[in-house]
């Protein structure tokens, strides 16, 4: 019989990695976790909301105990300019109560007490440690080698969790190389700020209370990207993130890019007095749908952000992690009492992402990514002109409000052509459907 | 807020550093000589690489990588390795 120390071995102890382990050891599966960091969550960065729901399933009333910094109750949405801001957005009771919508939360904190739960579950869980390749015999995997002396290790399944990188799923072939116009490189602060501070700037009661701003607009320079402003406890996230691809031709700085933002009028006061308590960087995978690989061959899966699953419409990502996670233990299970770890068996890893929330999401935004490659313009001329709009409708001076309307409408004539609105409105209908 | 240099907020980042092994290397410095862009020296959020006109190579300053993999990502000619375990950055946000 071929050697074997564990049922599983999972790969990076990130959001993906440890949901795998936890709903393994909790089914007395022999599982050993493999983190590269210091502890988990070291090494990872997200821009900081976490929706409960996938977890809740996992872990019921999780929320009640995670280390978490405030729940959210309001969304706004800036289209931004150099000077100006249009704002909108959702508050409500309704994510006021619990068991909440979702959560501003740090990884740092969040993955370690994570962990926690799946060490005391039963898996075993190794920090310190770089796997740096598969081993594979007959085509299959079989285990993985890793950075230790006497470092390989045998299993019936891997499950690779281990992040955008996800050497792992290239080295087997599953995965392409990543582009640069198929990944965004994110940076972020860490600002504190006192509670007060924080519930004054943005109108809420006490600091179990959060909001989220979502920038973007013509502020970006036609680069395609995203701004971000969270509420912690006691400090506040802001970043940004833009493909790299333009990064590159725009021939900019991602922190200088940051500190553009953290000087912009609607944004500096939100921040004025607060000290930086830590900078962070990471690399979003931006490609959605299309580039999402094959998820799985013999005796291997994986899971997260190593499998692309980031819905960016949404800024989602750690949910999508948990439920991958998951679902690839839970084919695990099937696979265990099949007794088969064959490619065929796994494929219905594939399937169960496919009913799920996770590829029916990144379907439904399929194009979308390939859409605002084509047309920039989307993200600069149409926000600029709602911009110019309000401030022209909310400027009084003399000219009667039928006349401004008037021009307004002279002046989307000349700026787009009707018909060209109508043809942008008509693609992004048929493309978001 | 003042204004931060990258100096200053490399300096708030907890980092293990590997005085034994570099992770990041350039697999054929000769073509850091021709090439237009050298947008290694601005796309890395931790301004990693520099270019050194005197010497006409890039200078790399490992112990500052996060870990984020953008360079690899915008240069093929990038070596990119996950530092040792337990080494390089170490968050403690996230």
């Amino acid at each position: 019989m071929r050697k074997k120390d564990f049922d599983v071995i999972v790969v990076g102890a990130g959001p993906a990695g440890l949901a795998a382990g936890y709903v393994l050891a909790k089914a007395g599966v022999d599982v050993i976790i493999i983190e590269r960091g210091k502890f988990p969550g070291s090494k990872n960065v997200m821009g900081g909301i976490f929706y409960r729901e996938p977890m809740d399933d996992l872990i019921p009333d999780f929320y009640k105990e995670a280390p978490l910094e405030r729940h959210i109750i309001e969304q706004r949405m800036w289209l931004m300019d150099d000077t100006s801001h249009f704002s909108f957005g959702i508050k409500t009771q309704k994510h006021n109560v619990e068991p909440y919508n979702c959560f501003s939360v740090f990884r740092a904190h969040f993955d370690k007490w994570f962990a926690k739960k799946v060490v005391e579950a039963g898996a075993l869980l190794i920090n310190e440690t770089v796997v740096t390749e598969p081993i594979v015999e007959d085509g299959k995997v079989v285990g993985v080698r890793t950075d230790r002396p006497q470092g390989d290790l045998y299993a019936d399944v891997v499950i690779a969790a281990d992040g955008v990188q996800s050497f792992l799923a290239k080295s087997l072939g599953l995965r392409k190389k990543i582009t640069p116009e198929k990944v965004a490189v994110g940076v972020k602060e860490i600002i504190g700020l006192s509670e007060d501070q924080i519930n004054d700037r943005f109108g809420v009661k006490d600091a179990s209370e959060g909001v989220t701003i979502e920038i973007t607009g013509p502020f970006l320079k036609g680069m395609e990207g995203m701004a971000w402003i969270y509420t912690n406890k006691t400090s506040v996230s802001i970043g940004i993130g833009v493909i790299v691809k333009d990064m590159i031709e725009h021939r900019k700085n991602p922190n200088d890019l940051l500190e553009e933002l953290k000087a912009h009028p609607s944004i500096a006061p939100l921040i004025e007095g607060g000290d930086t308590k830590e900078y962070l960087a990471h690399l979003i995978p931006e490609g959605g749908y299309y580039s999402v690989p094959k998820m799985y061959t013999d005796g291997f899966m994986v899971a997260g952000d190593a499998a692309m699953l980031v819905d960016s419409v949404h800024r989602e990502g750690s949910n999508l992690a948990v439920e991958s996670g998951k679902l690839a233990a839970r084919t695990y299970l099937e696979a265990r009492q099949a007794g088969d770890f064959s490619e065929r068996m796994l494929s219905r890893y594939q399937e169960k992402i496919e009913e799920s929330f996770v590829l029916k999401d990144l379907k439904h935004y399929r194009n979308l990514p390939e859409l605002l490659e084509e047309k920039r313009y989307l993200l600069t001329d149409y926000p600029q002109f709602i911009i110019d709009a309000m401030i022209e409708l909310y400027t009084v001076d003399g000219t009667p409000k039928p006349e401004k309307f008037r021009k307004l409408k002279e002046e989307l004539k000349s700026r787009f052509g009707y018909v060209n609105l109508a043809k942008d409105i008509f693609t992004i209908w048929r493309k978001m459907r | 807020m003042k204004k931060l240099r990258i100096e200053d907020k490399l300096y708030l980042i907890g980092y293990n550093v590997d005085h034994e092994y570099n992770h990041l290397g350039i697999s054929d410095p000769e073509m850091c000589k021709t090439c237009e862009k050298k947008q290694c020296t601005y796309v890395c959020p931790a301004s990693v690489y520099t270019w050194d006109e005197k010497e006409q190579k890039i200078n790399i300053n490992y112990d500052a990588c996060v870990e984020c993999g953008t360079c690899r990502i915008a240069c093929d000619y990038i070596t990119w390795k996950y530092p040792r375990g337990g080494f390089g950055v170490a968050y403690k946000f996230g």
